[in-house]
């Protein structure tokens, strides 16, 4: 900007605005001084830049001396009542009024008084920033600034303050704006002078534009923000334009608008992303009739849903619907086709139920898909792609699961921090202030009554102690039982399979023996349970910690289950495998024999014999499909035996109950059936066991991953209605531990449980030879390498072969090791670290407090001393010395309340001021921690300054 | 001034927008809102900014207060009177800090004023207890009731005054993790 025309401009504004305010100098509003003020100010500028004679600058200098340190004690004053926060801010604003009001006043007045004289500026200049301080909360820019605004015009107006100068210099270095610096000394004067308003005015205008970007944050009353804001506005807009910023305002206010939409954005977004997710309101609505730990079985079923969606797009996205697409049609080859015996009850009811039929030869199962290394115009691997599928979806789980369990983690390391303000949290910001609707309402108030009593429940928990070596007794005790219980049913399970294996060589089975396997496999997980219940009594952990044991108990129980069935399913296997060698042989055989017939027949070996009928070849068994049959089964009987649980267990006994009551002896709702509870520890458990069995059968067959996500959609909804309807809330509500880390360690468990048999097939068993992707191969990760050599160059072979060389291996898996050595110490250390700080600002806040508490504490004495003084004298003046007592802790603290205000004048005025602390405020609190006057009870108030205690 | 009829000049339109969070159209709105609640009242010219306050009983029947358990408080503790008749200066206010957009301090002010019932610059025991009979319609029992107060306190209270001053109250609020999505009304 170029100064000369600068000045010009400003000059011309200043008269200008000297002409306006002759006009509204009779305005004598509130709001005017400022106006007024500023253009006064710029008038003053403005001339005096010219001709300024150097008397009238030397008293105004004295007047910015004298103003300077005012100020800046204002602000001083300032700063630490803010710093104490806004409880007492109103005080303080209300405290600043006045003196604003005042300053305005004499702005007015000097206004009035001095309009043409120079004088008149520095007046104006106090009274505004008397009010900007008490406005701006004295930061510390505003003083940087002001001091800045002093000096400048000290050294506008004669060079007489050196010392004024050198800081002026300090400052202007620390400025960067150091250009005219030199110029100051030099006789350039007008132009540094220029400089220097220039550079004063920019900031005010920049300080009045913060103020306006910022004053919708200020918790003052809209009246005021309008006045104020009116009076910043028109001070920019004066000023702006003569600054030749007129257009970086236009500018700004894009820039302004474009932060505004983004923010807007944004949260929109965020916005739409919480609508996204499902079931919200249904989970919340669950939670806030039972809880937090009801609504986190629902939540882990959700994210089930998430996670089983996701594979589901995977299988079916990549080998299902390219199968259907571009695979052979049914009937086209023996493996897509029904044999002939079967056909006639292919289309059964009870067959298909069992998925036998045209279930087993349809997509759903792993023998329907052709080993056709390319499928369609596409050229789809479709062999390649069902084995990557199989893998990746363990891969993907496996992500899944371990990087929730970190977030959980992550959640549960907050913890800390989160148990310091449950309950006040609670109390402060649990309303939603969102909620416009009377039912959500009532939600809310039963979700907050639960959760302040789940909280109850916990701090009980916390603050009982009795008998310890009791209760540590009947805890192993207890452990001892179900340890014997555990032993006893595994032993059981042993039994019976070793007695079904033998079984299984005789044929005069009765129906007892046939079935024992499954009959004692139900009972155990019967009885079990209750008993395990039973048993946790006896330990008396909190309902939460009981949840856990519980779990982890059934779950030990069900493992014994989990691999009965997958014995006696490789058992199977490896006869199917027996049986499979023989077929093969006789398969060719027939197909040889076929080809023998025809030509023997037609007395034509020249001629091609029609292929045989695809339903008539002879084929294996196919083992991978009768295990994927299997798990489907297992899947289906599981959904049937849950839902009918559901729909006898509770609905039937919350229908009878209900209306029962009408015409029974005693009270049913209250007595014994009673409405069930939501058993937690069994559906969780029962979803776990459940995602288990899918990821193992999956790899067999592709189709039980609909299965899956069609029974978890059911399931979420049909067991909200369940529970919403026929349970009542547990007798003891609990909060569900923040993360559901628990959960997932479950799963994660399973999930490797279920991977080790998969990979035992993929990797060791030979596929079947006549159905499914990899049948004619040895083993079904040949898949790989035959990609390997055929589609990638070759040295990718050479690559692959050097990274399959043991020499590679060994030291990669060292070095693995070696990396989850190194890492794992370093969050050891890092968790130790953590501790460290934890208990420090445990400590600091302890300390804190003790400060606080101690000199309340010592003061105790003292007033006990000061008590016993008196009653020992039993004489009256005792009163005067806890008096004298404050005095020298309250005086420090005071910013000068005049230095005579000793002995009575100062007891008086704290005498006067107790009984109202809003007065008090301002005057007794110190920029110290120190609270004003802190009774050491509640009943003695806050009156420190009021003599001793009644007692 | 665009608008049929006019009910705000340009000025006030922008002084509005510099000091809420509002955009035109809101401002615009909530007036219409305002003028809803009581209209014998409140003109639809507001350019003379008339000093018009409309009574708590009216404002407490918005859809968005209705339901809230501390209407009564939010609304007096931003009336200018403290008695809880707003103008429509205060009205704006606040929504306005009550908007989504408005920053977590000045929400923290604002909670503390609303959660101090009788106005002493301090939540104390009898604040609490209020505040947690509203909260949760007096259902829990005068022991649960004191004990909650009785934690909530040792939790927040720094200075050991047995009572929360603001900066013990900021202190607690400002960790909280769903305050800033809880504290806001949406109009």
């Amino acid at each position: 900007m170029p100064r000369k025309i600068d000045q010009s401009t400003l000059d011309e504004v200043g008269i200008e605005v000297d002409g306006d305010l002759s006009d509204s100098d009779d305005g004598g509003a509130q709001k005017r001084p400022n106006r007024r003020q500023a253009g006064g100010r710029g008038a003053a500028r403005g001339r005096g830049r010219g001709k300024k004679p150097a008397s009238e600058d030397e008293d105004e200098d004295e007047e910015d001396e004298d103003d300077a340190p005012r100020r800046r004690r204002g602000a001083n004053n300032k700063k630490p009542t803010k710093k104490r926060g806004g409880g007492d801010d109103e005080d303080e604003s209300e405290d600043d009024a006045p003196k604003r009001k005042r300053g305005g006043a004499a702005n007015k007045k000097r206004g009035g008084k001095a309009q043409d004289s120079d004088d008149e500026d520095s007046g104006n200049e106090k009274g505004k920033k008397g009010r900007k301080g008490g406005g701006k909360k004295g930061g510390k820019e505003e003083e940087d600034s002001k001091g800045k605004k002093g000096d400048a015009k000290g050294k506008d107006k004669g060079k007489d303050k050196d010392d004024d100068k050198d800081k002026d210099k300090k400052k202007k270095k620390k400025k960067g704006d150091s250009s005219s610096d030199s110029n100051s000394n030099s006789d350039e004067e007008e132009e540094s002078m220029s400089e220097g308003e220039m550079a004063q005015l920019m900031e005010e205008v920049e300080e009045k534009k913060k103020l306006i970007a910022i004053i919708r944050n200020k918790p003052w009353r809209m009246k005021r923000r309008l006045v104020l804001l009116r009076e910043a506005q028109q001070f920019v807009d004066k000023f702006e334009g003569a600054l030749g910023k007129g257009k970086g305002r236009k500018w700004y206010a894009y820039k302004v608008m474009m932060t505004k939409k983004w923010i807007k954005f944004q949260r929109d977004f965020e916005n739409f992303r919480t609508a996204c997710i499902p079931w919200e309101r249904k989970i919340k609505e669950v939670e806030s009739h039972f809880g937090s730990s009801v609504a986190s079985y629902f939540i882990f079923l959700r994210w089930m849903y998430g996670m089983n969606l996701v594979l589901f797009g995977f299988t079916f996205g990549l080998v299902v619907i390219p199968e259907v697409l571009m695979g052979l049609p049914y009937g086209s080859i023996p493996r897509k086709t029904v044999p002939r015996p079967e056909q006639p009850t292919a289309q059964d009811y009870s067959v298909l139920m069992d998925f036998n039929g045209y279930c087993k030869y349809s997509v759903l199962f792993y023998g329907y898909y052709n080993d056709q290394r390319t499928i369609g115009l596409l050229k789809f691997r479709l062999p390649l792609s069902y084995l990557m599928v199989g893998i990746g979806t363990f891969g993907y789980s496996l992500m899944v699961v371990i990087r929730t369990m970190a977030k959980n983690a992550d959640v549960g390391g907050g913890d800390g921090e989160e148990g310091e303000f449950t309950f006040a949290w609670k109390m402060f910001t649990s309303w939603d202030y969102l909620i416009g609707n009377a039912e959500t309402a009532d939600n809310k108030y039963a979700s907050i009554t639960t959760s302040f009593k789940e909280s109850i429940v916990d701090e009980q928990e916390n603050q009982k102690d009795e008998n310890i070596h009791l209760r540590r007794f009947l805890r192993v005790l207890a452990n001892f039982l179900i340890t014997c219980s555990l032993g006893g049913s595994g032993y059981l399970i042993y039994f019976v399979v070793k007695r079904s294996q033998e079984f299984a060589t005789r044929d005069d089975l009765s129906w007892y023996e046939k079935n024992e396997l499954e009959i004692i496999m139900s009972l155990l997980g019967l009885v079990c349970p209750p008993l395990f219940e039973t048993i946790a009594e006896l330990e008396d952990y909190h309902p939460r910690i009981a949840l856990k044991w519980q779990l982890g108990r059934i779950f030990a129980l069900f493992l014994g289950n989990l691999y009965t069935f997958l014995f006696a399913l490789f058992d199977e296997v490896n006869t199917k495998l027996l049986e499979e060698e023989g077929i093969k042989n006789a398969s060719i055989w027939a197909l040889k024999e076929y080809y023998a017939n025809y030509s023997m027949m037609m007395n034509d070996s020249e001629a091609t014999p029609p292929p045989m009928d695809p339903s008539d070849v002879i084929r294996g068994p196919c083992w991978e499909t009768a295990v994927g049959i299997e798990f489907v089964k297992l899947t289906v009987s599981d959904i049937q035996v849950t839902y009918l649980t559901i729909l006898i267990g509770d609905f039937a006994r919350a229908v009878i109950v209900r209306f029962l009551n009408y015409c029974w002896c005693w009270d049913l709702e209250a007595g014994f059936p009673s409405y069930g509870e939501f058993d937690i520890s069994g559906n969780v458990l029962g979803l776990v066991f459940n995602q288990g069995m899918i990821w193992m059968g999956a790899f067999f067959a592709p189709g039980l991953v609909g299965i899956n996500v069609l029974r978890l959609l059911s399931s979420m909804y049909y067991q909200c209605w369940a529970v919403m309807a026929t349970n009542v809330p547990h007798e003891r509500v609990f909060k569900a531990s923040k993360s559901n880390n628990f959960y997932m360690g479950l799963l994660l468990l399973i999930l490797f449980l279920s991977l080790l048999p998969v990979v035992y097939t993929i990797m060791t068993l030979p596929p079947s030879f006549d159905c499914g992707p990899f049948s004619g191969k040895t083993k079904m990760f040949d898949v790989i390498m035959e990609t390997i050599d055929l589609d990638l160059p070759a040295f990718m072979g050479t690559l692959f072969s050097y990274a399959a060389n043991p020499g590679l291996i060994i030291p990669a898996v060292l070095l693995m090791v070696l990396a989850i050595y190194y890492l794992n110490s370093v969050s050891e250390a890092y968790q130790n670290s953590n501790m460290e700080l934890k208990k420090k600002m445990q400590m600091a806040r302890d300390e804190e407090k003790n400060r606080r508490n101690n000199t309340d504490s010592t003061n105790q004495v003292m007033k006990d001393l000061e008590d016993l003084l008196p009653n020992r004298s039993l004489a009256p003046p005792a009163p005067p010395e806890p008096e004298k007592k404050p005095e020298p802790e309250a005086k420090p603290t005071k910013t000068k309340p005049g230095a005579a205000g000793k002995g009575v004048n100062l007891q008086k005025d704290v005498a006067l001021a107790t009984p109202n602390p809003n007065a008090r405020g301002p005057v007794r609190q110190p920029p110290g921690p120190r609270g004003p006057g802190p009774g050491p009870g509640p009943g003695q108030g806050r009156g420190r300054g009021r003599g001793p205690p009644p007692r | 001034m665009g608008n049929k009829q006019t009910t705000f000049t340009d000025e006030q339109l922008e002084a509005y927008q510099d000091c809420t969070f509002f955009t035109r159209k809101e401002v615009l709105s909530l007036h219409s809102r305002f003028r809803e609640l009581a209209p014998h009242l409140v003109p639809l010219d507001y350019t003379n900014n008339p000093d018009i306050r409309v009574p708590l009983t009216l404002i407490v029947t918005m859809p968005e207060l209705k339901e809230n358990p501390f209407r009564d408080r939010i609304v007096e503790t931003f009336s200018e009177d403290g008695q809880g008749n707003l103008s429509f200066n205060d009205f704006v206010d606040m929504f306005s800090a009550l908007c989504e957009t408005s920053p977590r301090e000045l929400k923290n002010i604002y909670a503390f004023k609303i959660y101090d019932y009788n106005r002493d610059n301090f939540i104390c025991k009898e604040d609490l207890t209020k505040t947690l009979n509203k909260l949760t319609k007096g259902e829990l029992t005068p022991e649960e009731v004191t004990l909650v107060c009785d934690k909530a306190i040792e939790e927040a209270d720094l200075d050991g005054d047995s009572k929360l001053s603001f900066a013990d109250f900021e202190n607690m609020i400002s960790k909280a993790p769903d305050f800033l999505s809880n504290f806001h009304i949406r109009i």
